[in-house]
């Protein structure tokens, strides 16, 4: 059986170390906070001004002037320090963010990222993608194996417009791990029942012993 | 120098001409200058270019200017809210030029700081550094060459923005994540004016906690805010065993 969503954010989160600052993405990578290891304490940045960001209000205790980059409502935490869009890009430029967990709509085996347009569709625009990946220190792609159509999504070379080049460290699918390595992607391990000849056969990127 | 002006529409007075160059602070919905883009949307005022991170919801922010057709162009890193935006873009009659959000936070940091131009990492390799000065800095491993791109700060020739509490000089304080992009744009602008939801005597902020001093803000208003909340997700109090 293929890793679910939850199971898919689970592993990420054991990508986290102790002490960390941490960005995390849109959809599954937000379900990541959920699974953070025992002993081990992150803290979260949102791009929109705030290290250390708290669980989703209780009803009634939202609060207009406290959102994280998705506009959801939130919380702050002991720890919290807010800032402006000009320092908090500053920080993620800066390298001082360890890693930011962010979903894909492709990742080639060079590291190309691709998460922000399709030509020819709806384009709502890149937000922090292209900073994040330009400047944190580590990034891991939490994503589906295969599109809607059953296509790879690790690819040899990304089709859509990129996000960045050459900026991804991991990949982390419902299929396994993958890092990009010199020459194309390694597995790291496979999702549970998946044999590794299953994860090459659903992968068009080379994989490199 | 009075700074203080009874409503929007007279801090805007004389600050407003067609076709011209806006920054405005805001993250979506939360601490947009929401009383100001009313007033500019009753002065009427047209071709407007905004530097604004998005571009509201239908009827709200920004949102309510396109309506009007006010909007010639819009610099943004994310306009996903907006159906009135989507439909004016995809006929053509509206300019959209995308920034990442850091590089348009930094944009009006530098215009504001005197910085005509930067160079960054973002955008290296993508549709972004197309037509833009590249240039190499040896950042990387052991000094490494690694790729930059050259971006412009933002002039603009006014800014709008929307903060927590003034002082009657205009130092001010901005609360939880609604100071966002209303610092940066505050200081890009020829002219700056700023709506708060309460003005406080001078002398009753603590000078070690205002955010932004009051040299960047020119006019400033109190007005009631709505304050709308764009995606109101909560948990649920645990039931006692």
């Amino acid at each position: 059986m293929p890793w679910d969503r939850n199971q898919m954010a689970a592993r990420a989160a054991q990508e986290l170390q102790d002490g960390w600052y941490v960005n995390l993405g849109i959809g599954i990578p937000t379900l990541v906070s959920n699974y953070i290891p025992e002993g081990v304490e992150v803290t979260l940045q949102s791009e929109n001004g705030m290290l250390g960001m708290g669980p989703f209000p209780y009803e009634g205790e939202e609060d207009a002037d406290l959102i994280n980059a998705g506009k959801q409502t939130i919380t702050e935490l002991p720890q919290t320090a807010y800032f402006d869009s000009a320092q908090s890009f500053a920080m993620i430029r800066g390298g001082k963010i360890a890693m930011a967990i962010l979903g894909a709509m492709e990742v080639a085996e060079n590291g190309d990222l691709a998460n922000w347009m399709i030509p020819g569709k709806l384009v709502k625009g890149m937000g922090g993608a292209m900073d994040l990946v330009a400047g944190v220190g580590r990034v891991v792609v939490v994503m589906d194996h295969a599109n809607k159509h059953g296509q790879s999504k690790v690819l040899k070379e990304c089709t859509l417009p990129l996000t960045g080049k050459g900026v991804v460290d991991r990949i982390i699918t419902n299929l396994g791990v993958l890092d990009v390595v010199e020459g194309g992607l390694k597995i790291v391990e496979c999702a549970e029942g998946v044999t590794e000849d299953e994860l090459r056969a659903a992968t068009e990127a080379t994989i490199v012993d | 120098m009075k700074k203080v002006y009874s409503s929007a529409a007279e801090a805007l007075d004389g600050l407003l001409h067609d076709g011209m160059f806006i920054a405005a602070g805001g993250f979506g919905l939360c601490g947009i200058p929401e009383l100001l883009l009313q007033a500019i949307k009753d002065a009427g005022t047209k071709d407007l270019t905004f530097a604004s991170n998005n571009a509201g919801v239908d009827d709200f922010g920004i949102g309510i200017l396109l309506q009007t057709r006010q909007v010639k162009k819009m610099i943004s890193s994310y306009v996903g809210e907006n159906a009135e935006f989507m439909r004016q873009y995809l006929s053509g009659e509206l300019e959209l030029e995308f920034n990442p959000q850091g590089t348009l936070a930094e944009r009006m940091r530098a215009g504001g700081a005197g910085i005509p131009g930067f160079f960054t990492k973002t955008g290296v390799g993508t549709v972004i550094a197309e037509g833009k000065m590249e240039k190499q800095f040896p950042t990387g491993p052991d000094g490494a060459m690694e790729d930059y791109i050259m971006e412009e700060g933002i002039f603009a020739d006014l800014a709008i923005v929307k903060a927590w509490k003034a002082d009657e000089t205009g130092n001010l304080v901005f609360r939880k994540t609604a100071r966002n992009f209303n610092a940066p744009a505050a200081t890009c602008g020829k002219v700056c004016v700023v709506e708060v939801e309460e003005i406080v005597p001078t002398g009753s902020l603590d000078p070690d906690s205002i955010h932004l001093p009051g040299i960047y803000v020119h006019r400033i208003i109190k007005g009631d805010h709505e304050k709308r909340i764009e995606q109101r997700t909560v948990r649920q109090k645990k039931e006692q065993a």
